[in-house]
């Protein structure tokens, strides 16, 4: 288990080092900064200015370490817009998208995996029906326009919850229905699909024959196999939702880190930009780092070699 | 010898989309205290659905009617679910054919095994753990202590058949069910598995239904023997009545394909049974095996009679026993099968 862990805590400090240098090489192709934050009406010679003062005239690698030496010590830099440090920005606008995305996995985790089992349980039964209508339409429509109706039925029709903000619990509601309905789909068809694998195992024949209790033979022998699959997926769907809310947030005007990636795009905001793409990368490695770890909890064949 | 379980006109059907598979077709079986009784037959003669069907563990798509089926004394067939799985594990258990996948990769082997005691005779983990430790040994598993926290994925195929075996002698049941416990393993432990289990079935005094394919093995551990042949049993009997005098030409042809020390010349072709089974889907008439046998004729398209030459002894053919006995005595050509099979 400890090399296990070793082994993959290794692999994603690589994988964080790769999406640092993606980052800022992506960064470095999206337009020469120094006139963005100059204006318009800048002169050259207030562009060559601001290049130098930016460092923006140093070879990329040099810019790149500088970069990576900085925000290893939690120094983002400034944003250009709003000329104060990018990780203040980044505290007062991340913890709405957190409360987003756990809210979202784990409305969608909640729905799906208990329907998932029980569609599994009975088969072609209208309640399999229904989870399977349920996962197509939640495949099929697009999140904005599942927002829209939301907003139209619950916030215009029956105005029961705001719309727009982030000040109260209310507001998130429909958010976390949008995004974690987008989830639901993929969670729930895996979960059934392990489920049904699973109950037709020779080792649930084996643990009828020992007689056990419907429910232990559900939850303690079947469950426990069926969902190590769906522990990887509902990582990186979780990891989207934090990251991927960029059309829910602005919707509903949710202030988060996701809103002010597609603010800081149109403004050329390279530090928040830069930093919100790596601080959302890092969440994803850090989830899959602990759904690896998870999963070797849960299936031993990962745990003892 | 008061019978463990006793099964008349057992009948197992399957749903299939050209209609229904009469996958088991009306068989009677019983096996007292301390008896062996072997099943055999080829593959598809519906020896493992009737195991399973004894179990209640057929999927609930397949109908299974009798019309007696008790287990000491009580009538399988109208318990329910519950009552049923109180039975399971507990006073019947089974051991099935493919030891590599029938544990649980994800708990460890001392879990696993000390589930039924704890399930059905409320013992503390401590209690459990020891009976598990206690039949670990028994099975002949060395370390035992130190293998319970091991997982099915840590051992080889034949610990993990001892490991069922020992999970099946948990709660000391009255009556095993062992579905080809060999057939996935190797051939030299095979041998050993066997041994074990006529050793424990002696020592543990339940009763045991073997089923197999293998008739070498048949030969060392039953005391019973009932030949399946397409959904039927063609021939049963003690097992030195079956093997010194097979009167079934089905199980003459078994019998013919055993090579035999000392007796089959090297070289020789052995015996084999041309042609294929019948499907078992709608209605069948008359004998099943006639398409395959050497002496059928316009009769056995109409019939396959159960003969009954003493209780327990009996054979389905519309032939009489004497012709029979001469033709067995022509196509194997040989007495004593059972000192040579066993060999």
């Amino acid at each position: 288990m400890l090399i296990y862990t070793i082994k993959r805590f290794f692999l994603a400090i690589l994988v964080a080092l790769t999406v640092s240098v993606i980052t800022f090489s992506l960064n470095q192709l999206s337009g020469d900064p120094a006139i963005a934050m100059a204006g318009e009406t800048a002169s050259d010679s207030d562009i060559e200015y601001i290049r130098k003062l930016y460092g923006f005239d140093r070879p990329v690698h040099e810019q790149y370490l500088s970069w990576v030496a900085r925000a290893a010590q939690g120094d983002l830099g400034q944003s250009f817009y709003f000329r104060i440090p990018v990780t203040d920005l980044l505290a007062e606008r991340l913890p709405v998208s957190m409360i987003l995305g756990v809210s979202a996995i784990t409305f969608a985790i909640v729905l799906s995996v208990p329907l998932g089992v029980l569609a599994a349980m009975r088969p072609n039964s209208w309640l399999d029906r229904f989870a399977l209508g349920l996962s197509v339409v939640g495949q099929a429509m697009p999140s904005f326009w599942l927002a829209l109706m939301l907003i139209v039925l619950l916030g215009v029709m029956f105005p029961i919850l705001p719309m727009t903000g982030s000040d109260s619990w209310q507001n998130f509601v429909m958010p976390t229905i949008v995004l974690g309905y987008y989830a639901t789909p993929a969670i729930m068809r895996l979960t059934r699909a392990g489920m049904l694998e699973v109950l037709g195992s020779d080792y649930i024949r084996t643990a009828r024959a020992k007689g056990l209790k419907r429910h232990t033979i559900l939850f303690k022998h079947a469950l426990r196999n069926a969902v190590i699959p769906v522990v990887s997926l509902a990582a990186v769907q979780f990891g989207f939702m934090l990251g991927g809310s960029i059309v829910i947030e602005s919707i509903f005007a949710l202030h988060g880190a996701g809103y002010l990636a597609w603010e800081s795009i149109g403004r050329l905001d390279l530090p928040v930009v830069q930093a919100i793409v790596l601080v959302f990368s890092l969440f994803y490695i850090v989830l899959t780092f602990l759904s690896d770890l998870l999963n070797a909890w849960l299936d031993p064949r990962i745990r003892v070699s | 010898m008061s019978a463990v379980l006793e099964i008349t006109g057992l009948k197992v059907d399957i749903p299939v989309s050209a209609g229904d598979l009469h996958a088991v077709r009306g068989i009677d079986l019983s096996v007292g205290k301390g008896e062996t009784l072997c099943i055999v037959g080829e593959s598809g003669c519906g020896k493992s659905l009737t195991s399973l069907s004894i179990m209640g563990l057929l999927p609930s798509r397949a109908r299974v009617s009798a019309d007696m089926m008790n287990f000491t004394g009580r009538p399988l067939l109208s318990m329910s679910e519950t009552e049923l799985s109180d039975i399971r594990g507990d006073r019947m258990a089974m051991i099935f054919q493919e030891p590599m996948t029938s544990l649980n990769p994800s708990y460890s082997i001392g879990n696993q095994l000390m589930e039924p005691l704890i399930r059905h005779r409320n013992a503390s983990k401590d209690e459990a753990r020891k009976r598990a430790i206690y039949l670990l040994e028994k099975v002949g598993i060395t370390a035992a202590e130190s293998r319970l926290n091991q997982f099915p994925h840590q051992l080889s195929g034949g610990l993990r058949q001892r490991v069922m075996i020992a999970m099946a002698l948990m709660c000391d049941p009255e009556l095993i069910i062992a579905d080809e416990p060999t057939t996935a393993l190797d051939v030299t432990i095979q041998a050993q598995i066997l041994h074990l289990l006529a050793e424990l079935r002696r020592e543990f005094n339940s009763a045991l239904i073997l089923i197999t394919h293998d008739l070498g093995v048949v030969a060392r551990v039953a005391d019973k023997v009932a030949v399946m042949y397409a959904g039927r049993i063609v021939e049963t009997g003690r097992v030195e009545e079956v093997f010194n005098n097979p009167l079934h030409p089905y199980t003459q042809g078994l019998i013919n394909c055993i090579p035999i020390p000392g007796k089959t010349a090297r070289g020789s072709r052995l015996g084999s049974i041309p042609g294929i089974v019948p499907t078992l889907i709608g209605e069948t008439q008359g004998c099943s095996f006639r398409n395959r046998c050497a002496y059928a004729g316009p009769a056995c398209e109409i019939d396959d009679p159960v003969v009954e030459l003493a209780p327990g002894r009996s054979y389905r053919c519309v032939l009489p026993e004497d012709q029979l006995k001469r033709q067995g005595d022509e196509t194997i050509g040989k007495t004593g099968s059972l000192e040579a099979a066993s060999a």
